[in-house]
């Protein structure tokens, strides 16, 4: 019942998408879904759309919905309400009852703590994540991040910065449409975070699609970002480009 | 001092253990996974009946697999039909019930070892296109080891501990139903407190083996 009336206010202030038309590359999110977080529910209310080649990062503090929205996208949590449409295939539907599967959406996800099978070596680890077998492609993946050293260690012999590369190396190798990073940079210390933000540059170009990137570094926004979605208790209080979303006057987040 | 009748009472406990491991391997770890990873109406209750072997007596469980096992009944009636077996008083009889006691045995550290592998391991195969199947086959499977080695033990370990369950449904049949917890108490009764001996000190160090594998499992950092 709840979320009901959240839809109508919703629909108020932020118009519903219209009919499909296709447009290449393009998300469009539309997403309610009750968070119960530490602090109780919370709602997520997220309408918005991102273009193609984007490197979007979310940004905000803890508990703003920031992974859930990255975790929703993949398939990974349900949203009670919504629809999800990615490069014209519907993704989720609520009222068409559509909800694809992990397996069908073809997403790149970094997790915050990397997941790399601690079973296999780093080899195997890109190997895994392809979908067709190319053992020339994943020599030139591991060339490409510095891998080939490591190639027969296991991620538990790994640093941070080591497995960020391992993760991001594997998520290149299955080809994904769309990438996704969950906070990858938060682990590192300074210097290791420069170092890495080129290895996520360079991925995002490699990849030519959109990737969405949690973070709640300022800098490492401005310097990554194409776009930024600002979130706060589950709302979207501010989209835009780097520049124009922290330079405005009274920023709500500095303060904090 | 081995005479055939220990030697073969000794063999088939190893192969009355053998089985129901081998068998609860089989259906544990479906029902691991389910427990560990699902939601489902009255999952607490399955949860429960499967950890009822651990507290309820074995004369218990004993009474009602004779019950289930009586011709009179359908299970047993069907059982005598199709295969032409008898279970009461028969190993495959006493193979059914150390299966089902040993369930939580199995169970338990499967479920356990299940859920202590990080989420985000099943998850991150599953955006890279891989099917639950294969996730529980090239993920899973390879990471909770331990706990695998710790189920394994552990059943094989209670099984051969069993004694209440088998006197029940199985009696005291030489190479059929004689176990040697069962031999341990047939020969003190009879005075053969040498043989009893014997039994009692393959039980023990078997026993004692298992455990000190479990612990050292158990110490070992995962890795």
């Amino acid at each position: 019942m709840k979320i009901e009336t959240n839809i109508q206010t919703n629909t108020n202030s932020v118009p519903l998408q219209g009919p499909d038309s296709y447009r290449e590359g393009v998300l469009s999110i539309f997403i309610l879904h009750a968070m119960h977080t530490s602090e109780g529910k919370k709602m997520l209310e997220v309408n918005t759309e991102i273009m193609p080649q984007e490197l979007m990062c979310l940004f905000g503090h803890s508990g703003a919905g920031k992974t859930t929205i990255l975790r929703i996208l993949a398939g990974l949590t349900k949203p009670d309400k919504g629809r999800i449409v990615f490069d014209g295939t519907v993704w989720f539907d609520s009222e068409k009852k559509i909800n694809l599967p992990p397996q069908q959406r073809n997403v790149g996800y970094m997790f915050q703590d990397y997941a790399l099978f601690p079973n296999m070596s780093i080899e195997k680890n890109i190997c895994f994540a392809q979908k067709v077998k190319d053992e020339v492609e994943v020599e030139k993946l591991l060339v490409l991040f510095d891998l080939h050293s490591l190639r027969s260690r296991k991620p538990g012999q790994l640093s941070g910065g080591q497995k960020q590369r391992v993760a991001l190396a594997r998520a290149l190798a299955a080809k994904p449409s769309l990438l996704m990073l969950d906070e990858p940079l938060s682990a590192l210390d300074y210097e290791m975070r420069t170092a890495l933000q080129d290895e996520i540059r360079k991925t995002h170009d490699l990849l030519q699609t959109i990737t969405l990137m949690v973070s709640h570094d300022i800098p490492e926004v401005v310097q990554l970002a194409t776009s930024v979605m600002v979130l706060r208790n589950g709302t979207v209080v501010n989209e835009g480009k780097p520049e124009e979303v922290f330079d405005q006057p009274p920023n709500p987040l500095k303060g904090e | 001092m081995m005479n055939q009748d220990f030697i073969n009472t000794l063999l088939l406990t190893g192969k009355l253990a053998g089985w129901t491991t081998v068998i609860l391997l089989v259906i544990g770890f479906p029902i691991a996974y389910l427990l560990a990873y699902r939601r489902f109406p009255l999952k607490v209750l399955v949860e429960a009946l499967i950890s009822m072997p651990m507290v309820l007596p074995p004369t218990v469980l004993g009474f009602y697999m004779l019950v289930v096992y009586s011709p009179q009944n359908a299970f047993g009636r069907f059982m005598a039909e199709y295969f032409d077996v008898r279970l009461a008083f028969s190993f495959e009889g006493i193979l059914i019930a150390s299966v089902i006691f040993s369930l939580p045995f199995m169970i338990q550290p499967l479920q356990n070892g299940l859920q202590a592998i990080p989420a985000s391991l099943r998850e991150a195969s599953y955006t890279l296109g891989k099917s639950e199947f294969t996730t529980f086959v090239r993920v899973l499977v390879p990471n909770m080891t331990p706990s695998i080695i710790t189920a394994v033990a552990m059943t094989f370990a209670h099984c051969i501990g069993e004694f209440g369950v088998v006197i029940m449904v199985g009696g005291n049949m030489p190479g059929e139903t004689r176990v040697a917890s069962i031999a341990i108490y047939d020969e003190v009764q009879a005075l053969n407190f040498h043989t009893a001996n014997q039994y009692s000190l393959v039980l023990f160090g078997i026993s004692l083996v298992l455990l000190t594998l479990i612990f050292a499992i158990k110490r070992t950092p995962n890795p």
